[in-house]
């Protein structure tokens, strides 16, 4: 009867733990943000900075503001681990807390995107995806709740190579050359191909596909073939988390060149690189936004949180690159919240609200520079038909030590993939009979 | 005391062979029932339909499968999420390529091409025994997987790999798949597939070929030796267990992500299935369903525990504390009861029966 | 068709006649990695071959002695304190996992046990992380990393000295079960449990030691995976890698794991190389285990273990 009765006793706080509400610590008149980051799990280096960046800045706008135009912001975060079926749960679990639901959904997994895509659309709760996901969702006629801002993995694939033309002088040198790329093998790994085959066809250069099976421990073969038989003039890799920086150091192991060895912006990151060492000096990496702390949104941060023990995470993480990418998402979202305030009232706004802001959203350089982020990217503007905005992008290289800006930003080549994304689109309505919206 | 079955007589052998002999059972199958139909969809919220009850339900279906293979015929098997992405496939496979035909056929067609595939996947078990056909059955997830991610016709061309369910009605405008589809239409679909599938499970491990089944488990030397051939045994607990995970996998695709990838139903899916069958017990239907139960809530529960006692703790810290309480009630309640929680349930019901006596 | 044909039955051997060099170096290569799969699967044999436990949480102990390792050095101890110092609590653990798991659960089934080294896998992870944190370590304990050319085939520096370890660690251990009384105690038990109790070899305190070994073994595999991956939770991941090698080489051989390892290591990455362009690249990870799968079908205990006599 003794283990029957602790069994029970387990199963009643079990029982009341999954049917009581937790304390309703939320303010009523917040804006609350539901956020699912992944602090665990095998992409944790990686998720970690950037949800510390996420965080810190909401915290900043509460502590330094009081609050988006006097609106204080209330967050809950729910970990994910990068599972796409916990991140279902998390995005049920968050999206009808505070007063008006969550603002938006921040997943950082191409997975967890695909999945909360459709139901996004149903709730009326916008999806920030901003560099990942669905390269298709930057079409806002099909994809309202969408947004790709500020460009996609087909921008950054264009941009890859037209910075490799660059390098070699020219578009008309690309023909004949052999450009290798090493990708993730993932629904994530595998967006740009099309936009690389069109390339490849258009400037004749040939492309090799080497996948890499997750987690990607083991990259021998695929460095093998890539240094000692293909060797490529440029390599261009799609990786993420523990995948990177063994690439890095397996590169190194066949005497590859990391001057022409290029990563999209989520393998430029410090975790990438420090586990390689010295072999990865001369990397380089996409960046549609700078890293370092020399703005001021970043020294406010130090200043208000992290000087007032305030601040989530670890200290020496402000600054880095995904850290700053945390930072520019919750700008975004911040900026996309006030401006549906500024329309609809300042009080906490709806799913459907922030939805508009977004699509209103003007980030001009004035803009930028009063929210303390002058030089830290390109200015970009949101529209109804367009969700994701296709800033310039430079690439970054890593000395050892830090990232430093190597190239001029490069402007991805709008009509060569907005129609590609178009026609993503359309087939995409086709299958689950979306009739597009009017944009006009 | 409220458990005895004193004064319940049997006058037939169909009533003495009944799956519930005893009335109380039946009354409170028929309460747990009522619950399941009534009272679920009624005052269930959005959040429990969609992120408990539904992966319980697609778990749960996945556990019996996997229970008849490892609890009843005794083969274990680590391919269980393969086979459920056999399903899932097949079954987006066939509702993009007929789109006339009904949810229902397409689900158990699929469930047929997963059996299929588990039956090719079975041959090695007629050579290769227990810990070493656990790991021969990994080539069989490893292999299915990497397939689904790399022939793009199971995809039907598209770039990222993802299928995502098209909008499928049972009958006439009531949708059970797609955005309008109610999380209540989603729910009782599956609720009632997944009993209807249970009830036949049931019903088959108490059959000739269940305890076929259970005599090759048992020892298979032995069992061939009276006459029970290991070939067919072997194979038809792989056919039917993959037609259950089969169908399972194609649940998963269509009613709980809507969305999948083939790397939903990696490794770690397979041992999620393998621990409910283990927690809730080997060789038990009911088993399959409280392991699942317990596998689906008990992470749910650990990460909003310190929430609900508003505890000041870091996400990243409840995320590792919930881990190391998971694993620490896993070896827990293997230490009480190895037999699973259904032995636990039966040896509640037994105290009950004598309660307040103690003997 | 007829392209796909040629594409794997003609045009491998074709590539392998013509580039010999290659050849030599991708050989050489998966042989040297095979090594580092041996390092986890020896920690699994020496679990079983003592114990029948088929130890899930291997993968699990590497992490965490890799992560105590890595914490160590970052909190300031020079590298010998270090590794005594998570040497000691690899031990601790494997006395706590003795009294805590083991002990209670003597007697049951083998899966009873395989379910509860799960248990022990999630705790561990969760336990490791929860202290050092999820954050990417670097280990550097000055092992040399560049390439180096021989006769002109490219060989890793790092490889040759992870495989040296592995072999000094193979033959130690060799030599500790054959020559110490603790060895042949190790031996008689993995025989027979109930002939070792009964001539007085206390059972216990043999499971503690064969705990201790392999999360001995698993600090040093987690030592050279951790240089040269970085620590993180990926590195409980490494386990997949050496479930196919421990299956070739049989699950109580510690020859088996390494030449299990070598073949493993060296057929995966010659068929990543010259099949996988034509079957879509990333073949690696089933095209392990159906090489274990094809081998097991002739010697369903695999290729060192022993032979399982089955009677009525």
């Amino acid at each position: 009867m003794r283990v029957c009765g602790r069994v029970l006793t387990l199963a009643t706080v079990a029982a009341a733990c999954l049917l009581a509400e937790p304390a309703p610590s939320l303010a009523v008149d917040s804006q609350f943000v539901g956020l699912m980051p992944y602090r665990t799990g095998p992409y944790a280096p990686n998720g970690i900075p950037f949800a510390d960046g996420v965080a810190d800045y909401l915290q900043l706008i509460n502590v330094r503001d009081g609050g988006i135009n006097g609106v204080p912001i209330s967050t809950e975060e729910c970990d994910t681990s990068y599972n796409t079926d916990r991140g279902v749960e998390c995005y049920e679990r968050l999206k009808n807390k505070g007063a008006t639901g969550s603002a938006a959904f921040i997943p950082l997994s191409t997975g967890i995107t695909y999945a909360l895509i459709e139901r996004a659309a149903v709730d009326k709760v916008p999806l920030l995806t901003t560099g990942y996901g669905r390269t298709a969702g930057g079409d806002g006629r099909v994809f309202p709740y969408v947004f790709t801002l500020p460009d996609s993995y087909w921008s950054g694939a264009d941009v890859a190579i037209t910075y490799v033309a660059q390098q070699m002088g020219g578009f008309d040198k690309l023909k004949g050359k052999k450009i290798a790329f090493v990708y993730h093998d993932s629904p994530y790994g595998k967006e740009p191909i099309p936009v690389f085959e069109a390339l490849a066809a258009k400037y004749g250069f040939q492309l090799s596909n080497f996948p890499v099976a997750h987690p990607g421990l083991e990259q021998k073969a695929v460095w093998l073939r890539i240094g000692r038989q293909l060797r490529p003039d440029w390599t261009i890799m799609w990786g993420w988390g523990v995948m990177n920086s063994t690439a890095i150091k397996e590169a190194a192991a066949v005497g590859y060149n990391m001057e022409h060895f290029l990563g999209v912006w989520w393998s430029g990151a410090e975790p990438d690189v420090i586990p390689a060492g010295d072999a990865a000096k001369g990397y380089k990496a996409l960046a549609f936004h700078a890293p370092g702390a020399d703005f001021k949104v970043i020294q406010d941060v130090e200043k208000f949180l992290y000087a007032a023990g305030k601040g989530t995470g670890d200290k020496n993480n402000v600054g880095t690159v995904l850290y700053n990418r945390g930072i520019f998402n919750s700008v975004v979202l911040v900026e996309a919240i006030r401006n549906a305030m500024n329309k609809f009232g300042n009080k906490p706004m709806t799913g459907e609200q922030i939805q508009w802001g977004f699509e209103n959203l003007d980030m001009t350089s004035e803009k930028l520079a009063s929210l303390g982020l002058a030089g830290f990217m390109q200015p970009f503007k949101i529209t109804c038909a367009d969700h994701e905005a296709s800033v310039p992008v430079r690439v970054q290289q890593w000395d050892g030590k830090q990232w430093t800006f190597v190239s001029d930003w490069i402007q991805p080549d709008r009509s060569l993939i907005r129609p590609m994304i178009e026609a993503a689109a359309e087939q995409y309505a086709k299958e689950k009979n979306i009739t597009p919206r009017d944009c006009k | 005391m409220f458990y005895r079955e004193a004064g319940q007589f049997k006058v037939s052998y169909a009533a003495d062979q009944a799956i519930f002999p005893i009335r109380q059972d039946q009354i409170g199958m028929a309460m747990i029932l009522a619950v399941a139909y009534v009272v679920m969809p009624v005052a269930g919220s959005e959040y429990w339909l969609e992120t408990i009850m539904i992966p319980f339900l697609v778990f749960s279906l996945a556990a019996i499968g996997l229970n008849i293979l490892t609890g009843y015929a005794g083969q274990l098997s680590l391919g269980t999420g393969a086979f459920m992405a056999c399903g899932a496939f097949a079954a987006y496979k066939l509702t993009t390529a007929f789109p006339d035909l009904n949810i229902i056929v397409a689900l158990l067609l699929s469930g047929v091409a997963a059996a299929a595939v588990g039956i090719v996947f079975g041959l090695p078990s007629l050579r290769i025994k227990g810990f070493y056909l656990a790991v021969a059955t990994l080539a069989a997830q490893f292999f299915l997987i990497w397939l689904f991610a790399k022939v793009p016709w199971f995809t039907n061309y598209s770039a990222s790999g993802v299928i995502s369910a098209p909008p499928r009605a049972v009958v006439g405008e009531l949708y059970v798949t797609g955005v309008h589809a109610t999380p209540q239409a989603r729910y009782l679909f599956c609720l009632t597939l997944v009993a209807v599938l249970a009830l036949l499970a049931k019903n088959m491990v108490r059959s000739s070929i269940g305890r076929q089944w259970m005599a090759i488990r048992d020892m298979d030397i032995a069992a061939e030796i009276i006459g029970i051939r290991p070939l067919r045994t072997k194979l038809s607990a792989f056919a039917i267990s993959s037609f259950y995970c089969g169908v399972a996998g194609a649940l998963w695709a269509f009613f709980y992500t809507g969305t999948v990838e083939p790397g939903a139903f990696d490794i770690n899916r397979s041992f999620q299935i393998l621990y409910m069958i283990i927690i809730g017990g080997l060789g038990s239907i009911l088993g399959a369903f409280l392991g699942a139960g317990f596998i689906v809530l008990l992470p749910i529960v650990l990460s909003r525990l310190p929430l609900m006692l508003g505890l000041p703790i870091s996400t990243a810290t409840i995320s590792h504390i919930e881990v190391m309480v998971f694993g620490t009630l896993i070896v827990f309640f293997l230490i009480v009861e190895p037999h699973g929680l259904a032995r636990l349930w039966r040896i509640f019901k037994e105290k009950l029966r004598l309660w307040p006596f103690p003997y | 068709m007829e392209g796909f044909l040629s594409d794997i039955f003609i045009a491998p051997f074709v590539s392998m006649w013509e580039y010999p060099v290659f050849l030599v170096e991708v050989l050489v290569g998966g042989l040297l990695v095979g090594v580092m799969y041996s390092l986890v699967a020896l920690g699994f044999v020496l679990i079983f071959k003592a114990s029948g436990v088929f130890n899930f949480a291997q993968g699990a102990m590497v992490l965490f002695a890799a992560l105590f390792f890595a914490g160590f050095l970052e909190a300031g101890m020079p590298v010998w304190l270090a590794l005594g110092a998570s040497a000691v609590v690899m031990v601790a653990l494997a006395i706590v996992t003795e009294r805590v798991v083991l002990r209670p659960l003597v007697n049951q089934p083998p899966i009873v046990l395989f379910m509860a080294t799960i248990g022990l896998t999630f705790f561990l992870d969760g336990f490791g992380q929860m202290i050092w944190g999820s954050d990417i370590k670097v280990i550097d304990i000055g092992i040399p990393k560049e390439p180096l050319e021989i006769h002109g085939v490219l060989i890793n520096s790092f490889d040759i000295v992870a495989g040296v370890t592995a072999g000094l660690l193979v033959a130690g251990l060799a030599l500790f079960f054959h020559y110490t009384k603790i060895g042949r105690a190790l031996r008689a038990v993995a025989d027979d449990h109930q002939a070792a109790l009964s001539v007085g070899i206390p059972l216990q305190s043999i499971w503690v030691i064969v705990w201790s070994v392999a999360g001995l073994v698993a600090l040093v595999a987690g030592i050279m995976w951790g240089s040269s991956l970085g620590v993180q939770f990926s590195l409980a991941l490494v386990a997949l890698k050496a479930l196919p090698v421990l299956i070739l080489g049989g699950f109580t051989s510690i020859p088996g794991a390494i030449v299990g390892g070598l073949i493993i290591g060296a057929s995966e990455k010659i068929g990543e190389v010259y099949w996988g362009p034509a079957l879509g690249g990333a073949i690696e990870d089933w095209h392990a285990y159906m090489i274990a799968m094809v081998f097991l079908l002739f010697r369903p205990q695999g290729l060192f273990g022993e032979k399982i006599i089955e009677r009525v």
